[in-house]
C-alpha cells in the first residue's frame, strides 16, 4: 500500500480536530459535586438528607442507562435487572455470609457486568423493537423468580456497634457524600467512555449500524462492552440503594417503575450526555417525592402519573431532552456551519490518468487481489446472484454494470459480509474471507460506500472519518492523521468541522469515500457513487476516484452513468439476472450485442 | 395415573379456554403492530381500562337485572366501542405525533420515541387507574363463574373435564369477535386499505390511501378489541390497575409467535401462550408461570429471525 503525503497547504490535524482542554470540562463536575456536598452540611432534617442522597443515587442509575442506551441508541427497558441483582446480592451477602457492603457493592458491580454480558450475548441478535421487548422480559422474570425463592421482603440487619464497618452511619451526611462519590465516579466513567473509541463507535452505531459495521467497527463487541459497563454501574447503584433503604423487595428493585425511572431521568434530562440524567434527577426526584409526601396519602399513585406525564411531555416537546434543548437555544445565533480557512476549499487538481495507464501492461504484472468463484445467493425463489466468478487485479478500476435488479448491490453485500452466500468462495490475497463479519472484512482490507449514502448524520465530518480510521490507527494520533489524509484526498477537508447533516449530496459522497479510505483499504467497493449528482459534480467525484486509484487503491465500482464509467474504468463486468453476462474492456463490452440486448432490448441489439 | 391424565386434560381445556381470550387480546395488538409497526407498551393498560369499563357498566347500569347471565359478556363487548373512542383520541393527540407519515423519513430514531411515549402512557394509565379505581382487586361476579359444565365421564367413571361456565362462554365470545375482526380485515374495503398501509407506507400513499387515517383506525380498533378481551377476562378474575403489566409480555409473545403483522396468526399465538401457561402449571409453582411465559417469549424471539428482522433483504 502506498502512503499518501498531503500537500503542504492542506488543513493540519489540529485544524480538523481542535484540541480540547481536558481539565476544563472536569471543573463543572467537581463544582456541582462540591456545591451539593456543601449544601448537605446546611441541612439537618433527616428526610431532606435522604432526598439529597437519593437524587445522586438515581442520577447514577440514570447515567448507567445512558451509558448504554443513550449513546448506542438501543433502548433497554431492562436495567432493573442489573439494579435488582446488585441490591439483592449486597443484601443477601450481608445476611448469609456476613459480607460488608464495602466489599459487597464492588462485587455486585462485577456481577452486574457479568450478567450484562450473559444477557447481551443472545439479546444483541435482536434489533429495534425486539431488543427493547426482550430486555423488558429479564427483570420481570427475575422479579417472579425472587418472589418464588421467598425473598419477598429482605431486611439488612442493623449493626449498632462498629456501624462504619457495615456502611451504617448514624450521621446521614455520610450517605450524601457516599452517594456523591458514586455519582462522581459514574460521571467520570461516562466522560471517559464519551471520549474514547468506544464512545465514538457507540454513537456511530446509534446513527447507522450497518455503516458502522462496514466502517470496521465490531458492533457486537462494542455493544457488549457498553452494556457490561452499564450493567456494572447499575448493579453498584442497586447495591448502594439497598444499603440506604435497608429493605429490599422484588418490586422495589426489579419492578417496571425502576427500569422506567432510569430511562425517564435520562430522556428527560437529555440522552447521550454526562449531564442529562443529572438534570433529570435533580428536577424529577424531588418533584415526585414532594408529591408523594404531600399527596401520597390522598392520591396514591400520583408519583407514577407524574413520571408518565414527564415522559409524554419530553417526547412531544423536546425529543432529545432538556440538556440538548437548552444547548440548542443557547447556541442558535452561532449555529451556522463553520468551514475552515480558505486554503481548504478547492480540492487540489487531480493528476490526469495518463494514456499509458489506460492500457494493459501495468495490470498484467500484478496477480489478482480478489478472486471470486461460483458465488451464489438466492432470496426465496429469486436468484439474486448466481454462480458469479471474476477476479480483480491489484491496481485496476473494475466497473460493474447491469440493468436494475441484476444483483450488483447484492454482489457487494456478499463481498463485504452483509449477506451470507449460499455457495462460492471469495479470496482476498489468497485468503478466504467468505462468511466473515463485515467489520472483519473491512479490517482485512475491503472498504465500501453505499448506494444511498449512510452518514453518521449527527457527527462532524471529521468524526465520521475518524470512526473509519480506527480500523488500523493503533494510536489516536495515528487515527487522526489517517482521517486527515483521507479528508484531504477526497477534497472534503474544508468541511471537516461541519456536521454531516449539513453537507450537500456531493460532499456526503466525498465524506463516505473518505470514511472508507481512512481504514486504508486495499480494495474499495463503490456502490453508485455518482447517483444523484449533477454533471459538474460527477467530474469532481470522478477526479477523486482517479486520484485514489492512482495512489494504489484497487477499486470496484457500480454505476449506471455509462459515459462516465467508460472514461474511468479499466475493465467491465456486466451482470444480468444475477449472472455474469460479459467481461472485457470498455470498448468490447459496449459493443457486445448481448449487453446491448440486456440493457435496451432485442430490437436495439439487432441495430447494433 | 388416571388422575394425572385427568389433570393434563383439564389443563389443556383451561389452556384452550384462556387461550381463546388471550388470542383475542393478541389479535388487537397484532392489528396495531401489523399496520403501524409501533410497539404499544400501553396495550395491557388499555386492556385494564376495558376491564374496569366492563366492571362499572355492570355495576352502574344494573345490567345483571336486565340481561341476567348474559350481562357480563354484553358489558365486555360494550367496553370495546368505549375504548375504541379512547384509543382514537390517544392516537390523535399523542401517538400520531411520533408515528405514521411523520416519521417516515427517520431511520430508527422514530422507534425509540414511540416506545418511550407508550411507556409514558402506560405509567399514566396504571397510576391514574390507581388514583381513580383504587388498588384493591375487584372482579366481575357472575353466577356462571362458580358453575361448571362437565364433559364426560370420558373413560369409565374416572375422567371428566370441567369447564367453568363463565370462562367457557368468554372463550366462545372471544372466538366470535376474533372471527368478525378477521372478516373485517380480509374482506372489507377499509380492512384492505389497512393492509395496504401495513405492507408499504410509501406505496400506499401513492395509491391515494390516507395512511395516517388507516393508522388511527387500526390503533383504535386494536385497543377496542383488546378491551373486549379484557372485559371477558374480568369475569371471575380479580384484577387491579396494574394488571396490564402482566399481559404486555403475554400479548407480545403471542403476536411474535403468530408471525408479525398477521391478525389471524396473532390469535393462534395467543392461544398457544394460553396453553403453555396452563400446562406449565402442572409442574411449576404459580409464581413461576409468568417466568415460563417470558422464557417462551425469549425463545420465540430468538428462534424466529424472520419475524425479528422483518424483511431479510435490506437494501443498502
Amino acid at each position: 500500500m502506498m502512503s499518501y503525503v498531503a500537500p503542504a497547504d492542506a488543513p493540519s490535524v489540529e485544524d480538523i480536530f481542535p484540541p480540547e482542554a481536558a481539565w476544563r470540562s472536569l471543573m463543572p463536575i467537581l463544582a456541582v459535586l462540591l456545591c451539593w456536598g456543601a449544601a448537605a452540611f446546611a441541612i439537618t432534617n433527616s428526610y431532606y438528607l435522604l432526598l439529597m442522597t437519593m437524587v445522586p443515587v438515581w442520577a447514577a442509575f440514570g447515567l448507567s442507562w445512558n451509558l448504554f442506551s443513550g449513546y448506542s441508541g438501543l433502548i433497554s427497558f431492562g436495567h432493573a435487572a442489573f439494579f435488582g441483582l446488585g441490591a439483592y446480592f449486597v443484601t443477601l451477602a450481608f445476611i448469609v455470609f456476613g459480607l460488608t457492603p464495602w466489599l459487597g457493592i464492588p462485587i455486585a458491580g462485577l456481577l452486574g457486568a457479568v450478567a450484562a454480558l450473559l444477557i447481551g450475548l443472545p439479546t444483541f441478535r435482536l434489533r429495534g423493537h425486539y431488543f427493547a421487548l426482550a430486555m423488558l422480559a429479564y427483570p420481570l422474570a427475575l422479579l417472579s423468580i425472587f418472589e418464588w425463592l421467598g425473598y419477598e421482603e429482605v431486611t439488612l440487619p442493623m449493626k449498632r456497634e462498629a456501624g462504619a464497618t457495615w456502611m451504617q452511619f448514624a450521621d446521614y451526611h455520610v450517605y450524601v457524600f457516599l452517594a456523591l462519590a458514586l455519582l462522581g465516579g459514574a460521571m467520570l466513567l461516562t466522560r471517559a467512555v464519551e471520549r474514547s473509541r468506544l464512545g465514538l463507535a457507540l454513537v456511530a452505531i446509534r446513527q447507522n449500524e450497518p455503516a458502522a459495521e462496514a466502517a470496521g467497527i465490531d458492533t457486537l463487541r462494542r455493544k457488549l462492552q457498553a452494556l457490561s459497563l452499564s450493567g456494572g454501574l447499575a448493579a453498584l447503584t442497586g447495591g448502594f440503594y439497598a444499603v440506604i433503604l435497608l429493605v429490599v423487595t422484588p418490586d422495589s428493585v426489579f419492578g417496571m417503575l425502576v427500569s422506567a425511572q432510569a430511562l425517564t431521568l435520562a430522556m428527560f434530562g437529555g440522552v447521550g450526555s454526562v449531564w442529562g440524567p443529572i438534570i433529570g434527577a435533580v428536577i424529577l426526584i424531588p418533584l415526585s417525592e414532594l408529591l408523594q409526601a404531600k399527596l401520597g396519602a390522598v392520591i396514591p399513585g400520583i408519583q407514577g402519573v407524574v413520571y408518565g406525564l414527564a415522559i409524554v411531555a419530553v417526547i412531544l416537546l423536546a425529543r432529545e431532552g432538556l440538556f440538548w434543548r437548552v444547548k440548542d437555544l443557547l447556541r442558535r445565533p452561532a449555529a451556522q456551519a463553520m468551514p475552515l480557512a480558505p486554503a481548504a476549499t478547492p480540492p487540489p487538481a487531480p493528476p490526469p490518468r495518463s494514456e499509458a495507464t489506460d492500457a494493459m501492461p501495468l495490470l498484467e504484472v500484478t496477480g489478482p487481489l480478489l478472486e471470486v468463484t461460483g458465488l451464489s445467493r438466492a432470496f426465496g425463489g429469486l436468484h439474486a446472484v448466481q454462480d458469479v466468478s471474476f477476479s480483480v487485479r491489484s491496481g485496476e478500476i473494475l466497473g460493474v454494470i447491469g440493468p436494475n435488479g441484476a444483483g450488483k448491490t447484492t454482489l457487494f453485500n456478499l463481498l463485504n459480509g452483509f449477506v451470507r452466500p449460499d455457495a462460492g468462495a471469495v479470496l482476498l490475497r489468497g485468503q478466504n474471507i467468505l462468511g466473515q463479519q463485515p467489520n472483519r472484512i473491512c479490517r482485512a482490507g475491503i472498504g465500501r460506500t453505499f448506494q444511498v449514502v449512510r452518514p453518521f448524520a449527527r457527527m462532524t465530518v471529521a468524526d465520521n472519518v475518524r470512526a473509519g480510521a480506527h480500523v488500523h490507527g493503533a494510536s489516536e494520533a495515528e487515527a487522526r492523521a489517517l482521517a486527515r489524509a483521507a479528508l484531504v484526498r477526497t477534497g472534503i477537508a474544508g468541511q471537516a468541522r461541519m456536521l454531516a447533516s449539513q453537507l450537500t449530496n456531493l460532499q456526503l459522497r466525498q465524506m463516505e469515500l473518505a470514511r472508507a479510505l481512512a481504514g486504508s483499504p486495499d480494495l474499495l467497493l463503490l456502490d453508485e457513487p455518482l447517483a444523484g449528482l449533477g454533471a459538474g459534480e460527477i467530474e469532481v467525484l470522478i477526479d477523486v476516484v482517479r486520484r485514489i486509484a492512482a495512489d494504489g487503491v484497487t477499486i470496484v465500482i457500480i454505476e449506471h452513468t455509462l459515459h462516465a464509467m467508460v472514461r474511468l474504468v479499466d475493465r467491465f463486468i456486466v451482470l444480468d439476472h444475477g449472472t455474469v453476462l460479459a467481461t472485457g474492456s470498455p470498448t468490447e463490452v459496449t459493443q457486445n450485442p448481448a449487453v446491448i440486448e440486456a440493457y435496451l432490448g432485442k430490437a436495439w441489439a439487432e441495430h447494433a | 395415573m388416571l388422575q394425572q391424565i385427568e389433570n393434563v386434560l383439564q389443563s389443556l381445556e383451561a389452556g384452550l379456554v384462556v387461550g381463546a381470550v388471550y388470542g383475542l387480546m393478541c389479535a388487537g395488538l397484532g392489528l396495531i403492530f401489523g399496520v403501524m409497526r409501533v410497539i404499544n407498551f400501553a396495550q395491557g393498560d388499555f386492556m385494564m381500562l376495558g376491564m374496569y369499563a366492563a366492571y362499572y357498566l355492570m355495576a352502574a347500569l344494573g345490567l345483571q337485572v336486565l340481561l341476567g347471565d348474559a350481562a357480563p359478556f354484553m358489558a365486555a363487548i360494550a367496553a370495546g366501542p368505549l375504548l375504541l373512542v379512547v384509543g382514537y383520541v390517544v392516537h390523535w393527540l399523542l401517538i400520531s405525533r411520533v408515528s405514521g407519515t411523520r416519521v417516515l423519513t427517520l431511520e430508527g430514531e422514530g422507534h425509540s420515541a414511540q416506545l418511550i411515549l407508550t411507556l409514558g402512557i402506560a405509567l399514566i394509565l396504571q397510576n391514574g387507574g390507581r388514583v381513580l379505581f383504587g388498588a384493591s382487586p375487584v372482579s366481575i361476579q357472575t353466577t356462571l363463574s362458580s358453575e361448571a359444565w362437565e364433559i364426560g365421564p370420558l373413560y369409565g367413571d374416572d375422567i371428566s373435564i370441567f369447564v367453568n361456565q363463565a370462562r367457557g362462554v368468554s372463550a366462545v365470545v372471544a372466538v366470535l369477535v376474533a372471527g368478525a375482526l378477521y372478516l373485517f380485515v380480509t374482506r372489507s374495503r377499509v380492512g384492505k386499505s389497512l393492509r395496504a398501509a401495513a405492507d408499504n407506507v410509501q406505496a400506499a400513499i401513492y395509491m391515494g390511501i390516507d395512511v395516517d387515517r388507516s393508522h388511527r383506525l387500526a390503533f383504535s380498533l386494536g385497543i377496542g378489541i383488546t378491551a373486549i378481551a379484557g372485559g371477558l377476562l374480568a369475569t371471575g378474575y380479580a384484577f387491579t390497575p396494574y394488571v396490564g403489566l402482566d399481559y404486555v409480555i403475554v400479548m407480545y409473545a403471542g403476536v411474535v409467535l403468530g408471525g408479525l403483522g398477521s391478525v389471524f396468526g396473532a390469535f393462534w399465538g395467543g392461544m398457544t401462550i394460553g396453553l403453555i401457561q396452563q400446562i406449565s402449571s402442572l409442574f411449576l409453582p404459580t409464581q413461576l408461570q409468568n417466568t415460563a411465559i417470558f422464557a417462551v417469549f425469549l425463545l420465540v424471539v430468538f428462534l424466529r429471525p424472520q419475524g425479528m428482522f422483518g424483511r431479510v433483504s435490506e437494501r443498502t
